[in-house]
């Protein structure tokens, strides 16, 4: 019940999207400018206009779009001339790839030294990380990337500058991290983009782990004679991990979005980079569908993150069973 | 405990327990004092075009002017000393951050305290629209608010108010309902107060202090957001740049050895979303009883 | 799920390892795949244009041309200095002055192994009219065309509607595509690489769209042998990026070098850049139609009693408060000519008798005086800020030279489609533009012919200027078939408009390449990059 409930309210959420970023998108400017041959004159302008539906009224071309969409179709690129939803479709493996590489940098390294500041808060282990948590977070997205290329790629040269590496079909989907050269074009924009997230994480560990120190079962658990590893690998652990990794679930979101300025910076082919070139030729079907797109996967991530959490934590459970 | 102190003296107190946090408190404040006052401390306006001369672009740092004021951090693109750049940037920076924090704030609290008031259906439809919002990240929400509205400093402001605003609903909202149900609050109904006023001078008191916390942090992550938009190019106007611009007219002289004119007002940037987040941090400490 | 697991199940440590061999044998498998060996002799190009599509009829816009002369070629070809020279068309004559015949080149093989003949050229020819929803293709290429006619496989005759001497500048923008393999096909054909045969010197091997083109060597290709037997275009829209990957030896070549970074490359033992001067003149639009044209004010902000651009000695004031060197050396680091001419040094129909207009901020505000503006006034000036080199910063220094002379400059800056639309709604009335033509005469068509919709004049006049004799000139160097004729007119042509200051020219762009120092490469005028001639030193 809960769930159908949910996935009620993700279906009024994502029609009032479309409806708002179909009418703002298509209100500004003429796309038929920016990509109009400088040759061409008045008349065929004209006929580009109406061949392309754009001086028909706003809300007819929304109802145009609105009965496609639900068939699958969300327009035609007025750059490319393919299926928009083709065009994003094609850049979505390579952001998502950079998505994932980042959520997992930032996981394997936040959860461990989030928890070593926690049970160490006072040394200068754990005061150093706690110091060099508050500079990733602050960190602008857009100034560590050109730090990045600047201090890897150009000055040490370790590292390529820009692009994806070579890809590799998996279940026909291209991935880059199989091959060293992919990986050593991911690690510079992937760690760029987990920085963020990195910090969000130690935070969150360092604060979950200092409130679950404080807690009784692990006075318990060291009265019983645990070892003091076990204590904290098995019973402070398990017990933190779950908003942890539910928050992780919900940031992966926002991971995807914040993915256009990494892209943009690194040129990695993702939707992000596709978005702003996007918005840069006022290609709107694409802007839309990417909207779409997106919000229907923030959309899908919340609600399973939803579930899961319901599914897992017994408090919760109990509370809406009351 | 003695009496109660003053405002200003809890608050110095709060930051005194923390070296670091009272360093960050003082550096902010002057910043905050430096941006007010830039036109007096710099030589030049680097927002008005006649005080620009081209042929002084790009000078490295130390140069003199022509009109014989020197450029500490050097020069930019269009002749802009970087100093004067920098102060009037971070003045931008600032007023937009904490312009649109309050706004949001403001916003936000009302909503909030009308939904807790509310409760039933108007508070089960004001959370839904908070919660849609705050499922959207803010970049993409800022990017598309621009990308429709176009450039200029009260649309930025306007998008980072919409991006910011839920949180502060979300926070109140959860804040006063769990005020609503304390004893004060059924003592003051006894006493034949009205709800209005029960909310305004009893339980909007105790909302503020998280309140204050998540605005402080709010700030930093909008100048940051303010920042990367500009840096995006959908900005600030280009003859009134912002850090985040300034950032990245830079960005493409970084290969060829000009650093100061990315470096410097990176530098800028950075320090002031630290020390606002460093004084958030403490705050938060602060007002957090469990971990005392 | 990770959280699932521990909850449960303490246990879960055991069953970890069992992840690894699996991850371990992928990879092996994955490297096993990889290709290890290197093609012979490769050349990674760095690209700075979006390609949209591959589709050679579909969009007529740089990028997508730049890649797409790869594959397919054009009945006239162009030189380096964008003279005509024959391409898959050996000559052609005007047999009258409607009707042409070109000659084709006999033995020319498709990639398939197919030959070319004129089927394919005559159904080039009518492909683009068929082409559906383009925002700007290549219609108005063959607009003057009425009729084609197939004499034998390797002659062509083409009837114009009227007398046109410039169409075959005009056929050289039209690529020839294989009849077998094009009927019926759209874009998504080309971009898949099915409809992908051409004439040209390289065949398609693999597309990424938005990241790379990789194409290997057709061997039968009927000109001279290209060195490489593989080319990458890569796409790389960022300038930093770009730089950055030629200093790192990533690419080999890159196009627009840019200008914050050519010193340096220039000093850099490794890297050579080639430069020459582009087709594409930087020019300012102002406003000659309306009384109170949008943006211009008094001091105060209320509007003035006239337009001031109307008066010749304001456009002159403007003009002479403009120091074009200071913009050459400063903004664009060199990389610009000071421009009097609509067209560039060589193009057909520049006069090389008119000089760029010396900076003279003092003989501007006398001017400024005499025309009854002592104090000056507002104005706006709009540009683009993502289209040609530094147009931001162009837009900001003009805007503060203007200031100096006591004419307060606001810049509103947008990206080129906001910026066209604004254009195209007339809200603007001193405006940037670039523009790029082979042809003085077809440039004065576009840019300072007295508007016309019908017949196709003046689509890019921003400002609306208007000079009969101008107009009366510029017809009849387009009806000329008699080149040398033509471009007499077409100089005198522009020459009438430039003195009359129909708009007010900045300077011509320079374009350039990078590359590393084993290579040679003839610049081009017009700006296109081409592969395969690209040769080793």
């Amino acid at each position: 019940m809960f769930v159908l409930r949910r996935i009620g309210q993700s279906a009024v959420a994502l029609f009032v999207m479309s409806v708002l970023v179909f009418a703002g998108v298509y209100a500004i400017g003429n796309p038929v400018d920016i990509l109009i041959s400088p040759q061409a004159d008045q008349a065929e302008i004209a006929q580009t206009i109406a061949r392309l539906g754009l001086d028909r009224p706003l809300w007819e071309q929304y109802w145009v779009f609105l009965s496609s969409a639900l068939s699958g179709d969300l327009g035609k690129s007025f750059a490319a001339s393919a299926p928009a939803i083709d065009l994003i479709l094609e850049r979505m493996p390579a952001t998502l790839e950079l998505a994932f590489a980042a959520m997992v940098i930032a996981i394997v390294l936040g959860i461990p030294l989030g928890l070593l500041a926690g049970l160490k808060p006072d040394s200068w282990v754990g005061r150093s990380i706690m110091a060099g948590s508050i500079l990733g977070f602050s960190l602008p997205t857009f100034w560590v990337g050109l730090m990045l290329i600047m201090v890897f790629s150009v000055q040490l040269g370790w590292l390529p500058t820009t692009g994806r590496g070579p890809t590799v079909d998996v279940l026909g989907i291209p991935v880059s991290f199989l091959s060293w050269d992919g990986l050593r074009h991911l690690i510079l924009p992937a760690a760029n983009l987990a920085l963020f997230k990195l910090s969000l994480l130690i935070r969150l560990t360092r604060a979950g782990t200092r409130e679950a120190m404080l807690q009784d079962y692990v006075r318990f658990a060291r009265a019983k004679g645990v070892a003091e590893p076990n204590v904290v690998g098995v019973h402070v652990l398990r017990n933190i991990l779950i908003p942890i990794i539910t928050v992780a679930g919900l940031e992966l979101g926002s991971v995807i979005a914040f993915a256009i300025v990494t892209e943009t910076i690194f040129a990695w082919p993702g939707m992000g980079k596709l978005l702003i070139e996007s918005i840069n030729v006022l290609d709107r079907p694409v802007i839309v569908a990417y909207l779409l797109v997106t919000v229907f996967m923030f959309i899908m991530i919340n609600l399973l993150v939803d579930v899961l959490y319901t599914a897992l934590d017994p408090r919760v459970r109990l509370k809406s069973a009351r | 405990m003695s009496v109660v102190n003053s405002p200003t003296r809890e608050l110095i107190d709060v930051f005194a327990r923390d070296r670091i946090a009272l360093i960050a408190f003082w550096t902010l404040c002057a910043l905050l004092l430096v941006a007010v006052a830039a036109p007096l401390l710099t030589p030049q306006n680097p927002y008005d075009l006649a005080q620009l001369d081209i042929l002084d672009s790009k000078l490295a740092p130390g140069a003199k002017s022509a009109a014989g004021y020197t450029y500490w951090l050097g020069s930019d693109d269009q002749g802009r000393d970087m100093v004067s750049a920098i102060l009037y940037g971070l003045r931008i920076s600032l007023s937009v951050g904490i312009a649109s924090t309050l706004a949001a704030l403001g916003i936000g609290l009302l909503i909030g305290l009308i939904a807790a008031r509310a409760g039933g259906w108007l508070d089960a439809l004001i959370m839904r629209i908070v919660d849609l919002q705050l499922s959207f990240p803010s970049i993409l929400v800022a990017l598309v608010l621009l990308a429709l509205a176009g450039q200029g400093v009260d649309k930025i402001i306007i998008a980072l108010i919409v991006v910011q605003w839920a949180y502060y609903a979300r926070t109140v909202r959860g804040t006063a309902l769990v005020e609503l149900r304390k004893e004060y609050v059924d003592a003051a109904v006894c006493a034949g107060y009205g709800s209005t006023r029960i909310l305004l001078r009893h339980v909007l008191p105790n909302v503020l202090p998280p309140l204050i916390v998540v605005a402080t942090v709010q700030v930093a992550h909008a100048i940051a957001l303010e920042a990367t938009l500009s840096f995006l190019g959908l900005g600030m106007p280009i003859t009134s740049p912002s850090l985040g611009l300034l950032i990245a007219n830079g960005y493409v002289h970084l290969l060829s050895g000009k650093y100061w004119i990315s470096f410097f007002p990176g530098i800028a940037l950075l320090l002031t979303i630290v020390v606002i987040n460093l004084v958030g941090d403490q705050l938060r400490d602060a007002l957090n009883p469990q971990l005392k | 799920m990770l959280a699932f697991f521990f909850l449960i199940d303490d246990s879960y440590m055991l069953r970890s390892p069992r992840l690894f061999p699996g991850w371990a044998l992928l990879f092996c498998i994955a490297s096993l795949v990889q290709n290890v060996t290197a093609p012979a002799a490769e050349l990674r190009i760095g690209l700075s244009g979006e390609v949209t599509s591959l589709d050679p009829h579909f969009l007529a816009a740089q990028p997508n041309l730049t890649v797409a002369r790869h594959v397919f070629e054009s009945l006239t070809d162009v030189d380096p200095q964008t003279r005509l020279i024959p391409g898959l068309a050996e000559r052609w004559r005007a047999l009258d002055a409607t009707n042409w015949e070109f000659n084709l080149r006999r033995g020319v093989k498709f990639h398939d192994g197919t030959e070319l003949t004129a089927e394919d050229a005559a159904f080039s020819l009518q492909r683009p009219l068929s082409i559906k929803g383009s925002p700007g293709g290549f219609a108005s290429f063959v607009r003057a065309v009425e009729s084609t006619t197939v004499v034998d496989n390797y002659t062509l005759r083409v009837r114009t509607k009227y007398p046109y001497g410039a169409l075959p500048e005009e056929l050289n923008s039209i690529l020839i595509v294989s009849k077998r393999h094009a009927l019926n096909a759209g874009p998504e054909d080309f971009d898949s690489g099915r409809a992908l045969i051409g004439t040209g010197p390289y065949k398609f091997l693999r597309y990424r769209r938005g990241d790379r083109l990789e194409l290997v060597r057709h061997d039968d290709w009927w000109g001279q042998r290209p060195a490489w037997d593989k080319v990458t275009l890569r796409i790389v829209t960022s300038d930093p990026s770009r730089t950055a990957a030629l200093l790192s030896g990533e690419l080999d070549v890159i196009e627009h070098v840019p200008s914050a970074d050519i010193k340096n490359i220039i000093k850099n033992k490794t890297l050579r850049v080639m430069q020459t001067t582009s087709w594409r003149t930087i020019l300012l639009h102002v406003d000659q139609y309306r009384n109170q044209p949008p943006g211009v004010t008094d001091a105060g902000g209320k509007p003035l009693a006239r337009n001031p651009f109307m008066d010749p000695r304001v456009r002159l004031a403007i003009s002479k408060a403009i120091n074009r060197a200071a913009i050459t050396e400063r903004v664009l680091e060199g990389l610009a000519v000071p421009a009097a001419n609509i067209v560039s040094p060589g193009v057909f129909g520049h006069n090389a008798a008119l000089n760029a207009e010396p900076y003279d901020p003092d003989g501007a505000k006398r001017l400024l005086a005499e025309a009854g503006y002592p104090k000056g006034f507002n104005v706006t000036l709009a540009g683009p800020n993502n289209r040609y080199i530094n147009d931001e910063q162009i837009l900001q220094t003009v805007a503060q030279m203007l200031t100096r002379i006591g004419i307060v400059t606001r810049v509103e800056a947008a990206p080129m489609s906001a910026y066209l639309g604004r254009v195209r709604k007339e809200e603007t009335s001193f405006a940037l533009l670039g523009w790029g033509s082979f042809a003085a005469d077809l440039a004065l068509r576009s840019l300072v012919a007295t508007p016309n919709a019908d017949k196709g004049y003046g689509a890019w006049n921003w400002g609306r200027y208007s000079n009969a004799k101008v107009d009366t000139l510029m017809e009849q160097a387009l009806a000329n078939v008699d080149r040398a004729k033509r471009e007499a007119l077409a100089r005198e042509a522009g020459t009438l408009a430039m003195r009359e200051l129909a708009f007010i020219p900045l300077h011509h762009q320079i374009v350039s390449w990078g590359m590393r120092t084993g290579l040679s490469y003839t610049p081009r005028t017009d700006e296109f990059t081409f592969a395969h001639h690209f040769t080793p030193r």
